[in-house]
C-alpha cells in the first residue's frame, strides 16, 4: 500500500513539475487589434484534400495577409458541432465559419443567439418555406455558396471537345440536389458544343456513404468506358479514387473535383473542375476586417472566381489551343451572363 | 460486492494511478506541441468543470456514456463481450425519434418521453437480443455478432433515414411532435446554451438500478455466477442460455435509453450518425469503472471531461491529443488493476 502510494505521488510530483514548465511561442492571449476568426471543421477534418483543406487554407492565408487571428476546431462527433462553435462565438470572435451544409441548422441557431458575432455557412443550405419561398438566412450570417453547374459547365464542354467520343460520362456520389447541379452543369456543357452527344450520368448510391465507396466508383467507372465513354467525370469525394484507377486501368480520362487532382493519375486526369472554398473564406474574413461584411447569401462562380477548371503544364498536352480558346470564350460568355447554366437536371 | 467486503484501496488505486500517468503523459505531448502543460489543463478544466455552460456539456456527454458503460458492463459481468452498444444507442435514439413524430403534438411531456424512452429501450434491446439469442441457442460468439450487426444496423438506419426520412439538404429526420425533455437551461439561466437535460436523471437512476439488480436480485446472483463460473453456475441449476440472453436484451435497452439523451433532450431529432464513437468509448468507460455502477458513473464523467476539454482545447492542441490521453487511461487501468492487486494482496500476507 505504502509502496503504491509513493508511486502515485511521485507521478503527480512530476505532473505539477511539468505544469510550470513553460516553452517559448507557447499560446498567449490574443491581442485586440487583430480581427479574430474562428472555424469549425465538418467531421472529416483536416487532410481530407478537399473541402475542410480548402477552409484550413482560406484561413492560413488570412493569417499570413491579414494578420487575422485565426482559431481551428475539429469536433470529435456530431454533438459536437454546435458546441464547437458555440466555443468560439462566446470567446468573442468576430466571425465564426462551420464549414460544410451540416453546419446550417446549428449556425441558423447560434446566429439567432449571437446578433453582434458573424457567422459565415460554407455551403449553408438556403432552406425553403411550405410555399417554396426561400427563407433568406440572418442579417449576420453569410452563406457561402458556390454555383458548381457553371465549372461543371466548362469542363463538360473540355470533355465534349478533346474526348474523341460522343459518349460522355457522369459518375455521382449521393443522389442529392447538390451533386444533381453538378450532373446539370456538366450535361449542360457537353450538349452546348456537341448536341448529339450522349451523357451517361450514374451515381454511387443514396447515403453519404456514396462519398466514399471507392469500389463501386471503380465498377461503376470501367463499365462506362467499356461502353465507349472516353472522359468521366466525377463529383463523388473519395469513390472517385476508383474511377481515376478504372482510367488508368482502362488508358482512359477522368475529370477531378473539387481540388486539382492530376496526382491521383497523372496523364489520365484531363482537368479539375475546382471549388474555391479557400477563397470564398478568404474573402469573408477580408470582409470583416474592411468592414464591409454583409450577411444573405454570398454566390461564387466563375465571375468570383469561386470556380473553374484546371488548365496548366501538367494537362496542357491533353487539351488543345483552340479548345482552350472555345472554352475561355464560353467562360466570358456565363459572366456575362448571355449563357444560362441550368442547375436542375 | 454483498458477500465480501469492498476493498476501497482495490477499487480505487488502480484508476487514480492510471490517471496520474495519464496526467504526466499528457504533459509529455502537450510540451511537444510547444505548448505550455499549465495553460492548456487551465483551459481544459476551465471549459469542462469551470463554469456552468462547460459543467452542463460535461454532464450531457456523461449521460449518453453512463448507458453505454453499463450497456457494456451488465453483459460483461455475465462473461459476454457487447462490442454492440454503437448500433444499440443508435437504434434507440432512431426509435425515439420515430416515436417523438408519431405521437400527437399536444400529448404532456412526461407521458410523451415515457412512450420515447420505452421505444427507444425495444429499439436498442431488441439490436442486443439478437447476439444474445445466437449466444443462447447456437454458441454463436457474441464477439462477432455484435460487430457485425453494428454494420448491419447502421447501413439500415443511414438508408432509411437518407432515402426516406430526411429533412431535405440535411441529414436528419423531421422534428418530435411530442417527448421533448427539458433542459437543465429551462430551471436555471446559468445553464444557457448547454445541451444537459433530465435525461441525466434517468441514466443515474439506471446506474443504481443496475446496481440493485447484480447485487440484490436472484437475477443479477445468477448473471454474475453465470459470469464467474458457467460450468460451476450450470450444474447448480442457471440456465445459461437464457441468462445470456437477458443479460444482451437489458445491455441493448440500456444504450438504447442513451439515445433519448440526443434526440429527446438536446436536437429533437434523429441525425445520421449523432453518437458516433460512444458506444465503442463505451468499453472503455466500463472498463475503468471495473464494471460497477458507481464506477461507471466516475469513469463516465472522467471520458465526457477529457472529450469536452478536447474541445476546449483544440484550439491549441490537435484533437488526437484527448485521444492519446484516453487510450492511455485505458491502458494504465488496464495494466495497474492487476498489478496493484498483486502488490496489495502481497503487502497484506508480509503484514500478516
Amino acid at each position: 500500500m505504502r509502496k503504491l502510494l509513493a508511486v502515485l505521488g511521485a507521478l503527480l510530483l512530476v505532473h505539477v513539475a511539468l505544469l510550470l514548465v513553460r516553452p517559448a511561442g507557447a499560446a498567449v492571449a490574443p491581442t485586440a487589434k487583430r480581427v479574430r476568426i474562428g472555424i469549425v471543421f465538418d467531421l472529416g477534418g483536416r487532410g481530407d484534400k478537399s473541402f475542410n483543406d480548402g477552409a484550413y487554407l482560406g484561413g492560413e492565408r488570412a493569417r499570413k495577409e491579414l494578420g487575422a487571428n485565426v482559431t481551428f476546431i475539429e469536433p470529435g462527433d456530431g454533438s459536437d458541432r454546435e458546441p464547437g462553435l458555440r466555443l468560439l462565438a462566446a470567446e468573442g470572435n468576430d466571425l465564426v465559419i462551420g464549414v460544410g451544409f451540416i453546419f446550417t441548422d446549428d449556425l441558423n441557431k447560434l446566429a439567432a443567439e449571437y446578433p453582434n458575432t458573424k457567422f459565415g455557412g460554407v455551403d449553408y443550405a438556403v432552406g425553403s418555406d411550405k410555399d417554396g419561398k426561400v427563407i433568406p438566412p440572418p442579417a449576420n450570417l453569410a452563406a457561402l455558396k458556390f454555383r458548381e453547374e457553371e465549372g461543371s459547365f466548362l469542363v463538360g464542354a473540355i470533355a465534349a471537345l478533346s474526348g474523341g467520343s460522343k459518349k460522355l460520362g457522369f459518375i455521382g456520389g449521393m443522389d442529392s440536389p447538390l451533386i444533381r447541379k453538378f450532373e446539370a452543369g456538366y450535361t449542360a456543357g457537353v450538349k452546348h458544343v456537341c448536341p448529339d452527344c450522349e451523357v451517361i450520368a450514374q451515381y454511387a448510391g443514396v447515403t453519404p456513404v456514396a462519398f466514399r465507396n471507392p469500389s463501386r466508383g471503380k465498377e461503376l467507372a470501367l463499365a462506362q468506358y467499356q461502353g465507349g465513354v472516353k472522359v468521366i467525370f466525377h463529383a463523388s469525394g473519395s469513390t472517385g479514387l476508383g474511377v481515376f484507377e478504372a482510367a488508368r486501368t482502362m488508358d482512359a480520362l477522368a475529370i477531378g473535383v473539387d481540388a486539382d487532382q492530376f496526382r491521383e493519375a497523372p496523364g489520365h486526369v484531363l482537368t479539375s473542375m475546382v471549388k474555391g472554398i479557400d477563397a470564398s473564406v478568404f474573402d469573408a474574413i477580408k470582409r470583416v476586417q474592411s468592414g464591409s461584411f454583409q450577411g444573405g447569401v454570398i454566390g461564387f462562380g466563375l465571375a468570383e472566381d469561386g470556380v473553374g477548371y484546371v488548365y496548366d503544364a501538367n494537362n496542357k498536352a491533353l487539351i488543345s489551343d483552340a479548345v482552350r480558346a472555345r472554352v475561355e470564350a464560353l467562360k466570358r460568355e456565363i459572366i456575362a451572363g448571355t449563357i444560362k447554366v441550368p442547375s436542375t437536371t | 460486492m454483498s458477500d465480501r467486503a469492498v476493498r476501497w484501496d482495490e477499487a480505487l488505486l488502480p484508476p487514480a494511478m492510471a490517471l496520474a500517468i495519464a496526467l504526466v503523459v499528457g504533459d509529455v505531448l502537450i510540451l511537444a506541441f510547444g505548448q505550455s502543460p499549465g495553460h492548456v489543463f487551465g483551459i481544459l478544466l476551465e471549459g469542462t468543470w469551470g463554469n456552468a455552460y462547460g459543467f452542463g456539456q460535461t454532464l450531457y456527454k456523461a449521460t449518453t456514456l453512463v448507458c453505454t458503460g453499463l450497456a457494456v458492463a451488465i453483459p460483461l459481468r455475465a462473461g459476454l463481450f457487447n462490442i454492440g452498444a454503437e448500433s444499440q444507442l443508435a437504434a434507440g435514439g432512431f426509435a425515439a425519434g420515430v416515436a417523438g413524430i408519431v405521437l400527437p403534438a399536444g400529448m404532456p411531456w412526461p407521458l410523451a418521453a415515457l412512450v420515447c424512452l420505452v421505444a427507444a429501450a425495444i429499439g436498442g434491446g431488441l439490436v442486443g437480443a439478437v447476439p444474445g439469442a445466437l449466444k443462447a441457442k447456437f454458441g454463436a460468439s457474441e464477439v462477432i455478432v455484435t460487430i457485425m450487426l453494428n454494420f448491419v444496423v447502421l447501413a439500415f438506419l443511414n438508408w432509411i433515414v437518407a432515402a426516406k426520412l430526411h429533412v431535405p439538404d440535411s441529414l436528419h429526420t423531421a422534428e418530435i411532435a411530442a417527448g421533448g425533455i427539458p433542459r437543465f437551461a429551462d430551471f436555471t439561466l446559468a445553464f444557457r446554451g448547454s445541451a444537459a437535460n433530465l435525461t441525466l436523471l434517468v441514466a443515474l437512476t439506471l446506474a443504481a438500478a443496475c446496481w440493485w439488480f447484480l447485487f440484490r436480485t436472484k437475477g443479477g446472483y445468477e448473471l454474475r455466477a453465470v459470469g464467474l463460473q458457467p460450468e460451476a453456475a450450470e450444474n447448480g441449476g442457471i440456465p445459461l442460455g437464457r441468462t445470456w440472453f437477458r443479460a444482451m436484451l437489458i445491455g441493448g435497452a440500456l444504450a438504447g435509453v442513451g439515445g433519448i439523451n440526443y434526440v429527446l433532450g438536446y436536437k429533437h431529432y434523429y441525425e445520421e450518425g449523432f453518437g458516433s464513437g460512444t458506444g465503442y468509448m463505451g468499453i472503455a468507460v466500463a472498463l475503468v469503472g471495473r464494471n460497477h455502477p458507481a464506477g461507471i458513473v466516475l469513469s463516465a464523467l472522467l471520458f465526457a471531461t477529457l472529450s469536452q476539454g478536447g474541445l476546449a482545447v483544440n484550439a491549441i492542441v490537435p484533437k488526437q491529443m484527448m485521444e492519446v490521453l484516453q487510450a492511455v487511461v485505458i491502458l494504465a487501468v488496464a495494466v495497474s488493476a492487476p498489478e496493484v492487486k498483486r502488490v496489495l494482496r502481497a503487502s497484506a500476507k508480509t503484514n500478516a
